[in-house]
């Protein structure tokens, strides 16, 4: 549904992405991540065809948004990260505007404009100024006109920014339920999100892609071991040793604990579960086990990951200088 | 081309915003005025020439009246018209608003048209309501029809062509002030640079007489129609609106 071969965009002598690729299969909701100034909302302008990229092609419902820019227009709906809305107008007549220079017919018009302020909970304020509404209330507005079309794909810059937990919630819930007959595409920098609602995600850093993919996938490619956390009040160096022993086991990594416990993950090979065996050892040795509980391999520890790792190879190539190679300065105590 | 919803959505934000009625009440105050003293006057010397039948030889309400109210009207639209069209791209783009209507399936120079056509509307409406003053006139006296009908073409025409190059001033910035001050001088330039026509003389003269917009105004206003006035105002309009439409494309690249 959606099809980016080699972006390219310069603004001047800035290149804000470099050589993007990726695909959105149709139905799928995909998360568009990355840091801050990585070039998400570079991205999603040139699929909404607000501007146009340097190089490369980008296709969006089968069309290309250069050269067929009206045809996509006709199968969008965008929804710029500022929320930009004309706030002399009241909140029906705006959407009524929306609807009628999207093609949504005279006669359908009024019904599904009431239809998507009933989705979008905007009801209440359809006859009030835009311009006085929250910033809550503004972001839904926005949702609206995004998908008072019913377009086949969506374009959501960080639709959940700005919004109080509860309204977090609701437009989660109304962008999960868009999946199947819609496309969408969405960026945030809210990892939990991407887990809570996409199928896939698409990963951004300094211009370029550095992973995409199913979130379990990419989970599995960066952490292909299951890990078990454990801790122990007994002998370190048995308890070690024990773990170590378990058939299964790959390793075992000491791991900082504050209240002078022994803390360990003990990783295994991925879909063997160690729990139980690690509990019988700790019964049979009588050791005092603390706690056993499998830990949670999420996309935030994979996004961490490979922003992170992009850097310090970043800063590797860039610090020639010997200050740069200088010891870090010891932590100040807390 | 979907240009009608787009015009509808400027005329709603015109008169949800104060500057359309600020300027029309101001303009309709001022020529208002202006009319009351140059029909009052007109009066005046029309009852003095009773007395007098050399005097009544010249006077006609087309030559005291219309010519200098349209010449005055001028002067008040120079002032006032470049902030009708101040906000048209300038407030899009400051407010964001213009990365959503540039993303709608409808192509630049539709929107360019609508919103062209909606100020022109407002302006229209101005000028509807200043039809009271040749009522007026026509009931106590008798004008002539065709300077009358001129005069108004050139208003409007005038009017058009003040519109279409604020247009482009307010594509060019995010601010409405700047776009207003823009217009403002290069239309005030266009008005007078005829005056230097007398003096330079010669084929350079007449060009510039021929770049005034006053000049070309003061045939309309005397009751006279041609063909060259005509032209030289939608040469001025359509030019700036093509130079709108550069100057929209040019910021996508800018992005």
């Amino acid at each position: 549904m959606i099809d980016v071969q080699n972006l390219t965009k310069h603004y001047g002598p800035v290149t804000a992405i470099r050589d993007v690729s990726f695909r959105v299969e149709p139905g799928q909701i995909v998360g568009f991540l990355g840091p801050n100034g990585a070039g998400k909302s570079t991205t999603m302008r040139i699929l909404s065809c607000f501007m146009p990229a340097s190089t490369g092609t980008a296709r969006v419902a089968g069309f290309d948004v250069f050269s067929e820019s009206m045809e996509v227009r006709r199968r969008i709906g965008y929804l710029p990260e500022s929320v930009p809305l004309y706030s002399e107008l009241r909140v029906a007549d705006y959407l009524d505007f929306v609807a009628e220079v999207k093609g949504v017919g005279r006669a359908q018009r009024k019904a599904r404009v009431g239809e998507v302020m009933e989705r979008c909970h905007i009801s209440d304020v359809s006859r009030r100024m835009i311009g006085k509404l929250s910033k809550g209330y503004r972001q839904r507005v926005g949702l609206a006109q995004a998908i008072v079309s019913d377009p086949a794909v969506l374009i959501l810059d960080e639709p959940t920014i700005g919004l109080d937990p509860q309204q977090i919630t609701e437009i989660r819930a109304l962008i999960k339920s868009l999946a199947g007959d819609h496309t969408v595409i969405l960026s945030t920098h809210i990892l939990p999100e991407v887990s809570m609602i996409c199928q896939g995600v698409v990963i951004i850093n300094r211009g370029s892609i550095v992973a995409q993919g199913p979130i379990d996938r990419l989970v599995e490619e960066f952490f292909p071991t299951a890990r078990v956390h454990v801790q122990f009040a007994g002998p370190s160096a048995a308890v070690r040793e024990g773990l170590t022993r378990i058939p299964g086991v790959v390793g075992v990594h000491d791991e900082p604990s504050s209240d002078g416990l022994a803390s360990y993950v003990v990783e295994s090979a991925r879909g063997r579960d160690v729990r139980g065996e690690i509990f019988q050892l700790a019964a049979q040795q009588h050791w005092e086990l603390r706690e056993l509980r499998r830990a949670g391999m999420t996309l935030e520890e994979v996004f961490i990951r490979i922003v992170a790792g992009e850097e310090t190879e970043a800063e590797r190539a860039t610090a020639t200088s010997p200050a740069a190679e200088a010891p870090p300065p010891a932590e100040a105590p807390a | 081309m979907k240009i009608w919803p787009v015009f509808k959505k400027e005329l709603r934000l015109y008169f949800s915003s104060p500057v359309a009625w600020v300027v029309m009440t101001i303009f309709l105050f001022i020529a208002g005025y202006f009319f009351y003293s140059i029909f009052a006057y007109y009066t005046m010397a029309s009852m003095q020439s009773a007395m007098n039948p050399q005097m009544s030889r010249d006077l006609n309400v087309t030559d005291s009246v219309f010519r200098p109210l349209f010449s005055n009207m001028s002067v008040i639209l120079l002032l006032l018209m470049p902030l009708i069209t101040m906000r048209v791209f300038a407030e899009e783009r400051r407010s964001g608003t213009i990365e959503l209507l540039l993303t709608y399936p409808v192509r630049d120079g539709a929107v360019l048209l609508a919103k062209y056509l909606a100020a022109l509307a407002l302006y229209v409406l101005m000028l509807v309501f200043t039809l009271l003053y040749p009522a007026l006139v026509i009931y106590f006296t008798r004008p002539e029809w065709g300077p009358l009908l001129a005069g108004y073409l050139g208003l409007l025409l005038m009017g058009a062509t003040f519109l279409a190059v604020g247009t482009f001033a307010s594509s060019l910035t995010e601010n409405q002030i700047v776009a207003s001050i823009t217009t403002f001088g290069v239309l005030l330039f266009l008005w007078v640079i005829g005056w230097s026509a007398e003096y330079v003389g010669g084929p350079w003269g007449r060009v510039l007489s021929h770049l005034s917009l006053l000049d070309h105004f003061d045939t309309f206003a005397r009751g006279v129609l041609d063909t060259k006035d005509v032209i030289y105002y939608v040469d001025i309009i359509v030019l700036a609106l093509f130079l709108t439409l550069r100057s929209l494309e040019a910021r996508r690249w800018k992005g």
